[in-house]
């Protein structure tokens, strides 16, 4: 496939699966949690980007409304929430060491590679542009359950939960230019819920071991004590 | 079709009461009149299927098939027995200092929330809106896992949340490639209605679904409480209330269960390979297997249990996955005693907790001799969900190894074994509970045991005659799923 082919809303759509899949990474990366925050907000505007985009060039209206909400969502609301949890909790100049990065990074590029083999008998019958949005999605995906795997603190936690919702709606609009306005209305009223309830939970931990280190939350297990 | 849009309406005006009149002193009896008239509406719902056959409503919005009308019938059913048992339990809880006013506000509004998730991915007739009420029930009841606000139950509802969110994901990128698949054979808006995909099986790309079908199996596979998928859900059951732990076990495992065969049955249509029985059929298997022997461990009462549910929701994976019209004819009758037992153990769970004061199982002793009625109610449930005859797990777990000794004779030791280490580790730790002498101060509470007779007596009828007209459904759902009729 060569990009100069193809027509300029599958070369805009490559570029924005490559710049969504370069924020996945960074955030992987970022020991620093209002830099995470912020690169994810970065994301979120890639993603109402892309699904104007889509909107205007496939006469798609309804589209027009999901980037609204993915920027009212994801851009505004939850950065702003995860944000002033963080300063409030006085954690904005805490790093977080992370274990090995050049590791972690590998990994991360080898669940890139993964993705593209897992999705590759699809090439068969799909254009090669899906190929690549769908194995990006795939990917940030991916990326997002390595992020909670190897951070420790909540806020990242949630990061990485709601970059998958991100991974998912890239996929949704590149692949099949959105779902049924139904689902899609519904799954914006589940994140915003999610987010509502990550609100919530926050607090709660906070008082119950008064931080949000996810590793101190270890009380419940199968080995005896 | 006005049956089907009243049980979604009458818990969604019970979500919006319960939220403004909640801490009402009568709000647990509400709650069961609620459920009261659902259960109505969902009888009446069940009566019009049987006259007339699937119901389609006219936006297509929603199907009620055989394959879900008595799911149906009994998630309402299993929803107003536990709602009688949980007025005077939550009563109680308040009454010892563990609740507020406004935590109770909290639980009955989002019982009913709960309520609603679950008829929404029954009824739906969308394979999206379905995903969403999944997730929908996995946020009404995350903030219920967590209602007594100890650090144990926090931890439990974050691990529920953080595991059941990212599991589900899982699911909605399975939802996006079958929209894919299906967009690719036109009809825009209503591709992702079942019933236009069942109708197009044939024309889905196999290897989009091949595809598809491992996250949902992965996605709802995390909500069915598939080992190694399965960390959340003994945490989640022993640390929320009781009632909470005998829908969740009793409702959302089926119904997780019942997204997965939905799916199946549209990715077997396509592929016409056995990939997605085979891959259910080795999660059911080591599900069975790793929680049949996870049982000896346990400290926890509820969390012997609820490695119990996770135990049967493995053997019924396994046997939706076999196929073939006798294993799906068991598996449709292991869902419904199933669910009907472990709420019924459940409940009795609760009151011997609160007899005892703890949930610890080494601290629970003499229950036939403080209360008999809670003693004889768990073992009796103990000895139902462990697969004795004459009771009606037996009949379907019998079905089940009749048809693995069919198809996969090799697998039959298997499944003996697993049943063989489920009946001990059950019995060593409810002998010593309900037997043997009382601590000095133990006293009697004041419970309500109906709920638990009458599951358990329904139980014993499934397994001695099943009702014409519930063999009729279960042999209608059967030739759905399997392609042919059972017996």
């Amino acid at each position: 496939m060569n990009i100069e082919q193809q027509d300029l809303y599958t070369q805009a759509i490559l570029s924005l699966a490559a710049l969504v899949g370069l924020t996945s990474f960074l955030m992987l990366g970022q020991s620093r949690l209002l830099r995470l925050i912020f690169v994810f907000a970065m994301q979120g505007s890639l993603l109402a980007l892309t699904a104007g985009l889509a909107a205007y060039s496939q006469a798609n209206h309804h589209l027009y409304i999901s980037a609204v909400m993915t920027l009212m969502l994801k851009v505004i609301f939850i950065p702003w929430m995860l944000r002033r949890e963080v300063i409030q909790m006085n954690t904005q100049r805490d790093i977080e060491t992370l274990k090995n990065k050049t590791l972690l990074m590998l990994g991360g590029a080898s669940l890139m590679v993964f993705s593209y083999w897992v999705l590759h008998p699809i090439v068969h019958t799909s254009p090669a542009i899906m190929l690549n949005a769908l194995a990006v999605s795939l990917s940030v995906v991916l990326l997002g359950m390595l992020l909670m795997i190897t951070h420790r603190q909540a806020v990242a936690h949630v990061v990485g939960f709601m970059s998958i919702e991100n991974g998912l709606f890239f996929a949704a609009i590149v692949a099949t230019n959105g779902m049924p306005m139904v689902v899609e209305l519904g799954i914006a009223f589940d994140v915003l819920v999610a987010a509502v309830l990550f609100g919530i939970f926050f607090f709660h931990i906070r008082t119950s071991i008064d931080s949000l280190d996810v590793d101190k939350l270890n009380r419940l297990n199968e080995v005896d004590k | 079709m006005i049956a089907a849009y009243l049980v979604l309406l009458i818990p969604l005006i019970g979500i919006v009461f319960f939220a403004f009149a909640g801490h009402r002193a009568d709000t647990g009896r509400i709650n069961v009149r609620f459920n009261a008239i659902c259960l109505l509406a969902t009888v009446w719902l069940a009566i019009n299927v049987l006259n007339d056959g699937t119901i389609l409503s006219a936006n297509k919005a929603f199907l009620i098939d055989s394959f879900n009308v008595y799911l149906i019938v009994l998630t309402a059913f299993v929803g107003f027995t536990t709602s009688i048992f949980s007025a005077p339990y939550m009563a109680h809880e308040k009454d010892i200092g563990r609740l507020t006013d406004k935590r109770l506000k909290l639980y009955y509004s989002m019982y009913q929330g709960f309520m609603l998730a679950m008829y929404l991915v029954l009824t739906t007739n969308n394979m999206g809106t379905m995903w969403v009420a999944m997730e929908g029930a996995t946020l009404a009841t995350v903030l219920l896992v967590s209602l007594y606000r100890t650090p144990e139950s926090i931890e439990a509802a974050w691990k529920y949340f953080i595991l059941c969110g990212v599991g589900i994901a899982q699911a909605l990128f399975g939802t996006i490639l079958l929209y894919y698949a299906a967009a690719q054979i036109g009809d825009g808006e209503n591709a992702l209605l079942w019933s236009v995909l069942y109708d197009n099986t044939e024309k889905l790309n196999p290897e989009v679904l091949e595809i598809a079908f491992v996250f949902l199996l992965i996605g709802y596979g995390t909500k069915i409480g598939l080992v190694p998928l399965h960390n959340w859900l003994p945490d989640a059951h022993s640390e929320g209330p009781t009632p909470m732990s005998a829908v969740l076990s009793g409702l959302l495992l089926n119904d997780a269960l019942y997204a997965v065969v939905r799916n199946k049955m549209l990715v077997d249509g396509a592929t016409h390979s056995n990939m997605a029985g085979y891959l259910m059929m080795g999660f059911g298997l080591l599900s069975f297997l790793v929680a049949a022997l996870f049982l000896h461990r346990q400290k926890d009462i509820k969390r012997l249990f609820s490695y119990s549910s996770i135990e049967h929701m493995g053997l019924m994976t396994f046997a939706f996955g076999m196929g073939g019209p006798l294993a799906t004819f068991a598996a449709l009758l292991h869902m419904t005693v199933h669910s009907l037992t472990k709420s019924a153990i459940f409940v009795t769970v609760g009151h011997a907790s609160q007899i005892a004061g703890t949930q610890s199982m080494d601290k629970i002793r003499g229950l036939i001799k403080t209360q008999p009625r809670v003693g004889w109610g768990l073992l009796i449930g103990t000895i139902a969900i462990a697969g004795f005859p004459p009771f009606g797990v037996f009949t379907s777990e019998f079905l089940v190894l009749l048809a693995t000794m069919h198809n996969y004779p090799w697998l039959a030791p298997l499944l003996l074994l697993g049943i063989g280490i489920a009946f001990a580790g059950l019995f060593r730790h409810i002998q010593p509970m309900v037997y043997g002498e009382k601590p000095e101060h133990q006293q009697p509470i004041k419970a309500n045991l109906w709920p638990v007779m009458i599951h358990l007596a329904l139980v014993l009828w499934l397994g001695l005659a099943i009702p014409g007209f519930l063999a009729h459904w279960f042999s209608q759902a059967t030739l759905l799923i399997s392609g042919s009729a059972p017996l």
